[in-house]
């Protein structure tokens, strides 16, 4: 079984959100373009569309994320479908209920979509293949695997500013290692088929197959951020620091910290993102972090419009009617 | 049937491997012991034929590394589930590892086993006797209490000992009572949380990743300690093309150390890991095809002496989480056989080498006078329809386990009949009695 071809029904329209290996350049440049006409939704004076009105989209996190949560919510919320949230400490569930029987539960509710977040490589694929057929899943980052709706909104952030990727340059720096956000925008940056992907880190962050993926590997900041368009900055989790990853935060930023001066050998109109939460002083300054070519917060603002899209195509690949139309 | 049973087997093509036989010879037995092969002893007057035509007789298998489950996981299976598995699949002998809770650290566990699989009189299990009490690496066990109970071998099961010196007293040890030791080679700093192999599959997935390392890292400790102590060690389950070479440079500087390997290891690859299927959640874990080819090459060439099931059965739930949550392994003894004819079909293997390292080679490894079917030889007695093809599904699966990456596979050659020490102990429903 690949674990593709379950995202999508036989029409090709998207059914699940999974993963983005294995999905066509077509049906992301058609998230993108969904996306955009939901854009303008945020800036009217109601804030709502009625496509998903009488769905329930559940939101199903055993790892917290107030933020993530929060933005799916808020974009299912805009799609006027009702939300339930459910944070299940894996620690706090009760011995012997197995993940099956909570989606057994859930199930008996007749919700229609799982947003899924957990600490498993593998577990949103899971779900998929175990949940009722009705019911469309998206993965809301699943272990170090796939963050696919960060992806996209960083693909939406990129494609707002910079237009087309053919001609573009684009670095990721950190911890690529366990990031399920840099498989995503890896995945997503050669299927829209950007020029040049880099990831830059030292090896103890770089996975040894990094080839693999389609990229460039750097282990020294300037050398690869010289004359990028884009350089996406990745969040460095606290924990590296003891598995003798890392020897320091502060060797860490000396090195791989984006710094203004640094900056210098990008493009001169290159932009900075982070999929947030920033450690200040760790993966960069304040003063990039703040500064002109930041479009960390638009990131977020992004990101609501994004899941709209996913969900509205998602949900509506269900029922039937291709996800574009606005006019429900 | 009791033991005294005079049975011929007739109109096989009989391969022994052992004894360099091949060819259309009947096997006559009786008091459960081979009596004759070819013409049968003057006077020999059988009770019960089996029509053997068609069919290949060979020895029946050995598998030296199978989990029944008992005690501790009856859950998952039991002997009396599990050894009956092992005669449909034409298997007579089962070594299990000593990581049963409890462990097989004393002789009460060991002689509750072998009464058990006695009792159900199946198939002869083997237990190897825990290497370190509790399997815990500190200190070394009452070796020859553990032999005089029946412990063919030892093992530390899967639990690697980290303390370099403690695993040498005990190889030490063990190598006093003439007991080889069983070593899955393993560094557990360098596995870490791994699941699959550190490769592009992991690294595209993003599943926590075992280096080859891991293995060679081990090996090169192990083999050095045999290399100090002169004890007889056996690689369990090798996974890697250089521990092919490693093993190989070894054993041509004497050192007494032979190897198995997996009969999945011989056939998967990491890229079937693609999806999450978590029937391939395997330790030690599927690497590339490079590799594959190497563990084939070492089978053929006998650096590889046996080729194993490493069978461990599963409830259903201990596979239906996500892939990194899942326990690992597979239900495999009704694909031992089957998985080695394919190499025989592939042309990796001829006929007899492949029957060889399902007979001759472990018994070779145990030291036990099994795996061959000279006259004055317990009669353990596989027949398998080299022809036959089936699809496996959860319905054709004896084991209690149906955890199995090749459900929905279609093989060729099935076991027919199964004999232990004179006993017909498997018959393939569908063959008239």
């Amino acid at each position: 079984m690949l674990p593709t071809n379950i995202q999508t029904d036989r029409q090709g329209r998207l059914r699940h959100f999974l993963t983005i290996d294995g999905l066509s350049r077509g049906l992301l440049t058609e998230i993108l373009d969904i996306a955009a006409g939901f854009a303008g939704v945020a800036a009217q004076a109601v804030k709502k569309v009625p496509l998903c009105r009488g769905k329930i989209v559940t939101n199903l996190f055993f790892e917290t994320s107030t933020r993530t949560r929060t933005t799916f919510e808020l974009a299912a919320k805009r799609l006027s479908a009702d939300v339930l949230n459910l944070n299940i400490s894996t620690s706090s569930t009760v011995k012997g209920e197995t993940l099956l029987d909570t989606l057994r539960n859930l199930e008996a509710m007749h919700v229609d979509m799982f947003v899924v977040r957990h600490s498993d490589s593998g577990a949103a694929h899971f779900i998929a293949q175990h949940a009722a057929p009705h019911i469309s899943v998206i993965n809301a980052g699943d272990g170090r695997h796939a963050h696919p709706t960060q992806a996209m909104l960083d693909m939406y952030t990129i494609r707002h500013h910079k237009g087309d990727f053919g001609r573009l340059r684009v670095a990721i720096v950190g911890d690529v290692l366990h990031s399920r956000v840099a498989r995503s925008q890896i995945a997503a940056l050669n299927t829209l088929g950007t020029a040049e992907v880099r990831v830059i880190g030292p090896r103890t962050l770089i996975p040894s197959d990094a080839r693999e993926l389609g990229v460039h590997v750097f282990h020294d900041l300037t050398e690869g951020i010289r004359d990028v368009d884009v350089i996406i900055m990745l969040r460095l989790q606290r924990e590296r620091m003891r598995g003798a990853m890392l020897p320091s935060e502060q060797e860490y930023f000396q090195l791989f910290g984006l710094t203004e001066e640094r900056l210098g050998a990008a493009k001169p109109d290159a932009i900075v993102m982070h999929p947030g939460p920033i450690n200040r002083g760790v993966e960069m300054d304040s003063q990039v972090a703040d500064g002109p070519r930041s479009v960390i917060l638009q990131q977020v603002s992004f990101g609501i419009a994004v899941r709209m899209a996913v969900i509205a195509m998602t949900l509506g690949a269900q029922s039937g009617h291709p996800g574009g139309g606005l006019d429900g | 049937m009791d033991r005294s049973t005079r049975i011929s087997i007739r109109g096989g093509r009989l391969i022994d491997p052992a004894n360099g036989v091949d060819g259309e010879l009947d096997l006559h037995i009786e008091a459960g012991q081979v009596v004759g092969v070819g013409s049968a002893p003057v006077g020999f007057q059988a009770d019960r034929i089996l029509d053997a035509r068609r069919l290949v007789v060979c020895p029946g298998l050995i598998d030296l590394c199978a989990r029944l489950r008992e005690p501790g996981a009856e859950h998952k299976a039991t002997i009396r589930s599990e050894t009956a598995a092992a005669a449909a699949a034409g298997i007579t002998t089962l070594c299990c590892p000593p990581d049963t809770q409890p462990i097989i650290d004393t002789a009460a566990v060991a002689q509750l086993i072998q009464q058990t699989a006695q009792h159900w009189g199946k198939a002869r299990v083997l237990p190897t006797g825990a290497l370190t009490r509790g399997l815990m690496g500190e200190e070394i066990s009452e070796m020859a209490a553990l032999k005089r109970a029946g412990c063919v071998a030892m093992s530390n099961a899967d639990h690697y000992i980290r303390n370099t010196l403690v695993q040498r007293r005990a190889l030490e040890y063990a190598a006093t009572f003439d007991l080889t030791t069983f070593l899955r080679p393993e560094d557990s700093y360098l596995r870490d949380q791994g699941c699959v192999h550190e490769g592009r599959v992991a690294a595209r997935l993003g599943l926590p990743a075992i280096p080859v390392a891991a293995e060679t890292v081990a090996l090169a400790r192990d083999l050095a300690l045999a290399e100090q102590t002169g004890a007889r060690l056996h690689f369990r389950g090798l996974s890697a093309a250089r521990s092919c070479r490693m093993l190989a440079q070894a054993q041509q500087e004497r050192l007494a150390v032979s190897a198995d390997v997996s009969a999945h290891q011989l056939h998967l690859t990491e890229m079937d890991v693609e999806g999450f299927d978590s029937n391939c959640h395997l330790s030690p874990p599927l690497r590339t095809p490079t590799d594959r080819a190497a563990l084939r090459e070492a089978v053929a060439g006998g650096q590889i002496i046996a080729i194993c099931s490493d069978h461990q059965p599963h409830e259903p739930d201990a596979k239906e989480r996500p892939f990194p949550a899942t326990e690992s392994g597979i239900s495999a003894l009704e694909t031992l056989l089957p998985l080695t004819l394919r190499l025989v079909q592939e042309g990796t293997l001829d006929l007899a080498t492949a029957l060889a390292r399902l007979t001759v080679g472990p018994a070779a490894v145990l030291g036990l006078p099994f795996g061959r079917l000279d006259v004055g030889r317990v009669a353990d007695v596989c027949v398998f329809d080299p022809l036959i093809t089936w699809e496996l599904s959860p319905e054709t699966l004896v084991s209690h386990g149906r955890n199995s990456p090749f459900l929905g596979w279609e093989f060729q050659g099935r076991a027919a009949y199964t004999l232990l020490g004179g006993q017909l102990v498997y018959a393939r429903p569908d063959l008239a009695p």
